[in-house]
């Protein structure tokens, strides 16, 4: 068994036959690990998670070059929904609730992820109940009336109740408040830690992201520009500047207007 | 006015309507599931009356046996159509896809007019045939019982849809393809099994309806005023087919008994037009459909 769960080497993506999204994008996620995949908007990073899923056929995407490995096998011309069954659970940007069925069909449509393996059981419903206890009160709602926040705990809650080994979360932060986000990421530190599901976390946000995964990647056009522990990226000062929002080197905010920062930043995406 | 017989009037138009929700509510299935506006629908169905024919009259099968072996056939045909055809078209326009259906439907009707010509025939008898009265008023065996296995069929499947496990895969990919995929549900099996049941309904309704008017490749012409029960309901309602059925079945027999046979259309598209233009989703459909 391979040190990793997943492990994607120089990949590319070309959308409709003319777009290339990703250009030789290498990454590893160890078992049991969180790792966090960050960079500005269009740098690539959830078409990087539709790629390990095998989604991007939904979107004319293809994986064009390059070499994805889920639990030592690769993924290549596996279809999607296998994929998910061998316990590979991709949380889609923007929630995607099944907005039509109640909270609790929502979860039972995810027990198809569990197909070939041990069926869910009561358990499992509950399990996913105690993490997220506003989801049991809603049980019975329909997914489209949740809030926000709720939608995106169904989301998370949909994947627990699949028992991947890996879960794929993009943005979970999306459009929740900062009290909620907080909540949000104190539950998915929990899951990984109690049930062991390794995570490749894709986020804007990457002060929470960074205080939570133990690696984090910085993507930039379609490619990693620099990875390193949290440690290492919070205390460099690009990444600093440039993905924080913090001040530089010199202390103070810059400003755009001076040419230097922009000379830098110029070098840096180059 | 006789109100006895406006109200046998009204009973044979509820009963012809709920043919047209049964046909409706496959129209319906298949949209939702796979997104396909499916002209062909009215063709499947006369399909389906015909393999109950041939298995019925000319291999002289009992009805109970010929029944199901034709709605199997249907579903059959559904699952075929959907793997052979609709799946290669997928990503397309959704007019390419639609013009698809306009042809499947020819080549359907000539495929029935070779085999069986076009000459009209009429189905073994397998309802029983005593006349029917409820209160004073008289119905048809037919329509009657028709009517009656129809909302069988439709309560049956409204159940099936709301507590078995598959109706929730067929409901959760109805809402959302991707996240269903993403959910381990098995999407391409999903599109077989929404043409497949389709196909069978389909084959159910046109039994019924064979049994009640006869058999002809005409009867492809049913899909025609399903296409309107459908856009008046909401294409993706099937609480909207379901009324709209039974409205335009009841209007189109009150009309026809009333003011003649010639208007039964007119009114059926004068209504078509005026739900267009004030409720362009239809009645209970949502709101963002995709523009054709």
């Amino acid at each position: 068994m391979s040190e990793s769960i997943l492990g994607i080497s120089n990949i590319e993506v070309v959308y409709g036959h003319t777009v290339q999204v990703l250009r030789g994008l290498s990454l590893e996620v160890p078992r049991g690990g969180i790792v966090a995949l960050l960079g500005s908007n269009g740098a690539g990073k959830s078409t990087t998670l539709k790629a390990v899923s095998n989604l991007l056929s939904l979107e004319n995407g293809e994986l064009s070059a390059g070499r994805i490995e889920f639990d030592g096998k690769p993924t290549a011309g596996t279809a999607p929904h296998q994929l998910v069954r061998a316990g590979l659970c991709h949380v889609m940007e923007g929630r995607r609730v099944f907005e039509d069925l109640s909270v609790e069909e929502n979860l039972v449509a995810a027990t198809y992820a569990r197909t070939g393996r041990e069926q869910a059981t009561r358990k499992d419903f509950n399990l996913v109940y105690e993490y997220f206890p506003r989801l049991h009160e809603r049980r019975r709602a329909l997914a489209g009336y949740l809030s926000g926040g709720e939608q995106q705990m169904l989301a998370i809650g949909r994947a627990l109740l699949a028992r991947p080994k890996l879960m794929l979360l993009d943005e979970p932060s999306l459009g929740l408040s900062p009290v909620l986000v907080e909540d949000i990421f104190s539950i998915i530190a929990r899951i990984n830690r109690e049930q062991g599901v390794a995570m490749l976390l894709v986020e804007q946000n990457a002060n929470v992201a960074l205080a939570l995964a133990d690696y984090g990647y910085i993507m930039e056009s379609g490619r990693v520009v620099i990875d390193g522990s949290p440690e290492k990226l919070l205390g460099d000062d690009d990444v600093r500047e440039f993905y924080l929002g913090m001040a530089g080197a010199g202390g103070e905010m810059k400003s755009y207007r001076e040419v230097k920062h922009y000379k830098r930043r110029k070098r840096w995406l180059s | 006015m006789d109100w006895l017989f406006f109200i046998e009037v009204s009973l044979a138009g509820i009963g012809a309507g709920s043919l047209y929700a049964l046909t409706a509510i496959a129209f319906v299935l298949i949209y939702k599931a796979t997104r396909v506006i499916n002209l062909a629908i009215g063709e499947m169905l006369m399909v389906g009356a015909y393999l109950f024919f041939a298995l019925g009259a000319g291999w002289s099968l009992s009805w109970w046996l010929a029944i199901p072996m034709a709605l199997v056939g249907g579903g059959l045909l559904g699952m075929l159509l959907e793997r052979g055809v609709i799946r290669p078209m997928l990503g397309e326009n959704p007019i390419s896809v639609f013009m698809v259906t306009i042809g499947l439907g020819s080549i359907l009707v000539g495929t029935v007019e070779l085999i069986w010509t076009s000459a009209p025939r009429s189905l073994p008898g397998f309802m029983p045939d005593e006349a029917i009265f409820i209160g004073e008023a008289f119905i048809a065996p037919n329509t009657f019982w028709g009517f009656v296995i129809a909302a069988v069929v439709i309560a049956l499947f409204l159940l099936l849809f709301r507590f078995w496990r598959g109706g929730v895969a067929l409901r959760a990919t109805a809402s959302d393809q991707g996240a269903a995929w993403a959910m381990g549900i098995n999407v391409p099996a999903v599109y077989s099994l929404a043409w497949g049941l389709a196909g069978m309904i389909a084959a159910g309704s046109g039994i019924l309806l064979g049994a009640m008017s006869g058999v002809s490749p005409e009867m492809a012409m049913f899909g025609l005023t399903v296409l309107v029960v459908v856009i008046v309901g909401g294409l993706d309602s099937v609480f909207g087919a379901l009324l709209a059925g039974l409205l335009i079945g009841w209007m189109e027999s009150v009309v026809g008994v009333y003011l003649g046979g010639e208007y039964e259309h007119l009114v059926t598209f004068i209504l078509l037009m005026l739900v267009l233009l004030v409720r362009p989703w239809g009645l209970f459909g949502s709101h963002e459909i995709e523009r054709l």
